[in-house]
């Protein structure tokens, strides 16, 4: 078999367990062991065969040109798939986000008394969606797995169906979701009508040899920007994060806020890769046109960037509501990640890549602990709820301690690391500017993190939290503490790897 | 090299182990700490009895790449200017340990786990050559003396805590920025090599930097360091998290961690940006006499005793912050060992006092009086460290006051007598505050019955005050055995900086380091090598 033939096995596992799990579904009757168990094998194969794909030999030269597929394949797939290279390490993120939320989903939808078998062939199927996002190499393909992905998310944000909470953000999701579909596709067929192409990597070769309509793209590029700036939730396309997360279910908020986040990144990048070229020396010269498309988005985008921090953290600054204070944190997130687009380099792409990573880790890791410690509709939310928490569940308390200490960018977890290769890439690409606003975000963000910390250790309360029956959501929070932490001493796994992807 | 590794390790080491013991036992807890610590004493003495002090480089040097990409490595060394420091921390260390078994009641576990990760960290800021690791070391310290602010601390310690927090997230942002603005100006512009954060590396070429950037440079590191230091008018998070800390989270912040902020400034401000250090030294000097004045006048009016000897480091500190900008080698040293003398004295201090809240739970001044009748050997350690602390000849403080008030007077870059001459006001006032509220508290009458039965020094105290009072002394009767430690060092940076502003420098037999030539012609030569975009 053609050696790379292997890098379609991730691709094709995760088809047809998303075939295939409503199918189970359906003949596994009211034994809702079975559906669980085929999702966690689903995961859990995307894993291993992409380490296993990491551990191919063309890894360890950074000469060799992964990108390309073999003869067979590129026939068959007319050039609209990418595999290897980043793609692996995107399935590895999206598919350890969907194990750390599979570990956590079951005892919460139990516990609401609302465990139905649809939510994990949903979950599969959203998790195929974002694969397809990472694999694509054109545009097709690309909008084909961002409503692969977006679909089930408005199902699964609505799914306790019985609480207004669900619905509310069901179908605020879907409206605005589907407004944004809108302009994505709409941006897609200027860009086709600019260029003639659909394929990206021929898009790129027309753009570097100046083959195209410049007021198309530019439209083009300008709505392709608003439509992924709402799957990302990047300001001013942000409003609806924080109701959605706050209203779905906590662990489907964890796996929205963070797999589908990154997936709106690994868009971001592949049209920033292609549409907005930038003067690099391998890549050839640039013409006057091109280039000015490319500063003038860049500007725009750093612009988006700065706000898009902004305004996540002073809003999260002013929540009482943990989960809510967390969703508009990922909105500031988002700002964070977005800066590496703005450096538009391989530096920030790859700063992206450990982001997205560490971002996974600490995220799902805090929604996880946020979902253990809720009590049915919506109780034990508040702030103040978390009170004294270290006393009886000095566990949870010191994992919470950690991802907050990370998400606020502390080292030496892993969010700090995240950070500073952005920050790097930023100033590397002269904008110095925007490091210093991330710099002030930062800091605005450091209050209502350590506010946690100050709840958890600081304060007591009367009334104090029993223990919380942890069960199966402890193999999460040990793999998110133990991968912020790891993350954050030894940095160079990832990056090792993630420099040569973009090289 | 094993003993540096030992000396930074063991306590990370230490704190691992302790979260394996059992939450209730509390004593093994205590007196494995203890042992933890003093074993790292122990292995630092090594470091110093094989630190050769004629040597102004640096020694002891290891490196291990850490993150290739960016460069950033395991890089640690030990050179006169960090060697007293580290032998500070090591050696206050156990003794706020012993401090913590009657100050620290509840939750030992975290505690105690917190306060050996604290000293890995301290140590490590010392000795890193990277500045990466570095700012990693920096910011670890943020969280344990956070935790033990707000979990141990008194009645406002959650302001506090939060308070000190961001103060100092603030600075060390803007030098986070700094950094990579550095290393990558450094790596791309000037040595083509690619970013990097080696300090050795940067610094070799740090003075080819512009102007202009240097600049915008020295101020992001330098705010974080005033931050810490602190210089008036950053220094407001100091009172209220000396006064809310519990005794051994005072001592620790009095005694190491404001050092790490004057250490910063010597070691990153005026080695790295020695024209920007030049240029703003005067203005900063005026903040530092400013801050001698303020404090000293601030501490006079405090009713509480701790809050007192929180603002007088804010006075003590500025003379350290006035020595470092005199850029004189007798200024620098005296700064250096006047950062030590500070850590004994005001540490001994804070000890002394969380000594007598434990009797009393009460620091007001006006519930005292009489004392030295009850408690005789208390109010004798007290006034030592009082004395001290106020700088009278024989005791150490005069010492480290004298020498920077010389340096500020005779360097060629301040070229005033002026700071000196006010600075010297606040060796006058710290005379008043500290006398002022040493009589009150222990001479008068003792007519408040609270203070009738109050119990002398234990043993255990005696042998946490002892140690400090025999440095106390040493400094100040001999000080040359300190002095000689950093000489070397401190005058090959005066050399460097004098031969950049004069031409030559006042100690040309040191002259090792080879400095680029004109600044301009190089940056000239650099930009014309390289690629046009």
């Amino acid at each position: 078999m053609d050696t790379q033939l292997l890098y379609f096995i991730p691709l094709l596992i995760a088809s047809l367990f998303a075939l295939f799990t409503p199918i189970i579904d359906v003949f596994s009757g009211s034994n809702k062991k079975i559906i669980f168990y085929t999702t966690l094998l689903n995961f859990i194969l995307i894993i291993v065969a992409n380490l296993f794909l990491l551990s191919q030999p063309e890894f360890a030269t950074p000469l060799v040109n992964i990108n390309q597929t073999g003869d067979f394949l590129s026939e068959f797939l007319k050039n609209s798939i990418v595999l290897s290279s980043y793609t692996i390490f995107f399935d590895l993120i999206f598919a350890v986000a969907g194990l750390l939320t599979l570990f956590g989903v079951r005892q919460y939808l139990i516990r609401e008394n609302y465990e139905h078998k649809e939510f994990y062939s949903l979950l599969s199927f959203s998790f195929l969606g974002m694969m397809l996002i990472a694999h694509s190499n054109s545009l097709v393909i690309l909008f084909l797995g961002i409503e692969t992905m977006s679909i089930p998310f408005y199902v699964l944000s609505g799914f306790i169906r019985n609480k207004t909470s669900n619905i509310e953000a069901s179908l605020k999701y879907f409206l605005l979701g589907a407004f944004a579909t809108g302009f994505l596709v709409y941006g897609m067929a200027m860009i086709y009508g600019s260029t003639g192409s659909l394929d990206l990597s021929l898009i790129h070769t027309k753009i570097m040899n100046n083959q195209f309509n410049t007021i198309y793209l530019a439209i083009g590029i300008g709505l392709l920007i608003v439509g992924l700036s709402f799957k990302a939730s990047t300001f001013p396309f942000h409003q609806w994060a924080p109701d959605v997360y706050t209203g779905a279910p906590t662990v489907v908020s964890a796996f929205m806020s963070t797999a589908g986040k990154s997936a709106a990144f690994v868009a971001f990048i592949i049209i920033a890769k292609a549409v907005i070229p930038m003067n690099l020396s391998s890549a050839g010269q640039l013409t006057h046109t091109s280039n000015f498309i490319t500063q003038y988005f860049r500007e725009i985008l750093a612009v988006i960037a700065a706000f898009t921090m902004l305004v996540g953290n002073i809003t999260a600054l002013m929540q009482t509501n943990v989960k809510r204070m967390l969703a508009f944190s990922s909105v500031a997130h988002a700002g964070y990640m977005m800066m590496g687009i703005v450096a538009n380099n391989s530096d920030g792409w790859s700063g992206i890549i450990f982001y997205a990573s560490a971002y996974v880790l600490m995220q799902i890791g805090a929604f996880i602990i946020v979902s253990l410690i809720e009590k049915e509709n919506d109780q034990q939310l508040e702030l103040s709820d978390y009170n004294g928490l270290s006393k009886n569940n000095p566990f949870l308390a010191a994992s919470m301690a950690i991802f907050m200490l990370s998400l606020a960018g502390i080292p030496p977890f892993a969010g700090f690391f995240g950070k500073y290769f952005l920050f790097y890439a930023a100033i590397e690409s002269g904008y110095l500017w925007l490091t210093i606003v991330a710099v002030i975000a930062t800091l605005i963000s450091l209050y209502f993190y350590i506010g946690l910390i100050v709840n958890m250790y600081f304060k007591t309360q009367s009334g104090e939290i029993e223990k919380v029956h942890i069960g199966l959501a402890n193999i999460s929070v040990i793999i998110s503490v133990i991968g912020v932490i790891f993350l954050g001493l030894f940095p160079n796994t990832i990056m090792n790897f993630a420099i040569l992807f973009f090289k | 090299m094993t003993s540096l590794y030992c000396t930074l390790f063991l306590p990370l080491l230490g704190s691992v182990i302790i979260l394996f013991f059992s939450k209730e036992k509390t004593k093994l807890i205590k007196y494995f700490s203890l042992a933890i610590s003093l074993l790292t004493f122990v292995a630092s003495l090594f470091i110093l009895f094989n630190f050769d002090s004629s040597n102004p480089n640096f020694q002891f040097y290891q490196e291990t790449i850490w993150v290739p990409t960016i460069d950033a490595g395991f890089r640690i060394g030990i050179d006169g200017l960090s060697m007293l420091l580290v032998m500070l921390t090591v050696f206050i260390s156990p003794i706020t340990i012993l401090a913590s078994f009657s100050a620290i009641r509840e939750r030992e576990k975290e505690y105690y786990f917190m306060i050996l990760l604290l000293e890995f960290a301290m140590v490590g800021v010392f000795i890193s050559l990277d500045l990466f690791l570095f700012y990693i070391f920096w910011e670890l310290i943020l969280i344990p003396m956070y935790f033990i602010i707000g979990i141990w601390g008194s009645k406002n310690r959650i302001y506090a805590a939060v308070k000190f927090f961001i103060f100092t997230m603030f600075g060390s942002l803007l030098m986070l920025v700094s950094i990579i603005w550095l290393g990558n100006y450094v790596g791309t512009e000037i040595l083509e090599t690619g970013f990097t954060t080696n300090y050795l590396k940067i610094r070799e070429v740090s003075n080819l930097i512009p102007q202009n950037i240097q600049g915008w440079l020295f101020w992001g590191f330098a705010i974080s360091f005033f931050i810490k230091v602190p210089l008036f008018p950053l220094h407001t998070w100091l009172p209220d998290a000396h006064t809310e800390a519990p005794t051994p989270g005072s001592v620790i912040l009095a005694s190491i961690l404001l050092k790490m902020g004057t250490y910063g400034l010597i070691r990153y401000n005026l080695d790295l940006f020695p024209t920007s250090s030049i240029e703003y030294g005067s203005l900063i000097s005026w903040f530092a006499v400013i801050g001698i004045i303020y404090g000293a006048l601030v501490s006079i009016v405090q009713t509480d005793i701790k809050r007192l000897v929180a603002y007088s480091s804010v006075s003590h500190m500025g003379f350290v912050v006035l020595g470092i900008f005199s850029i004189t080698a007798i200024g620098l040293q005296g700064a250096i060992i006047q950062m030590v003398n500070h850590g004994l004295s005001t540490g001994m201090l804070f000890l002394l006092v969380g000594m007598l809240y434990e009797r009393r739970h009460t620091r007001e001044i006006s519930e005292y009086g009489g004392i030295a009748r009850v408690m005789p050997v208390f109010s004798t350690f007290f006034g030592i460290a009082m004395f001290a602390s106020a700088g009278l000849p024989g005791l150490n403080g005069f010492v480290g006051e004298f020498m920077t008030l010389l340096g500020a007077f005779t360097s060629p870059f301040l070229n005033s007598w002026a700071y000196t001459i006010v600075g010297a006001f606040g060796v006058i006032f710290a005379a008043v505050y500290l006398l002022w509220m040493f009589q009150r508290v222990f001479f008068g009458t003792n007519d408040n019955p609270a203070n009738f039965n109050l119990k002398d020094l234990s043993k255990r105290e005696w042998t946490i005050l002892v140690p400090i009072v025999v440095f106390i002394l040493w400094i100040g009767v001999y000080p040359k055995t300190f002095l000689h430690i950093s000489e070397n060092s401190t005058r090959t940076l005066v050399n460097k900086i004098e031969t950049i502003k004069f031409g030559h420098g006042s100690f040309p037999q040191l002259q090792t380091v080879e400095l680029p030539k004109s600044p301009s012609n190089a940056i000239q030569q650099s930009n014309q090598n390289k690629p046009v975009k």
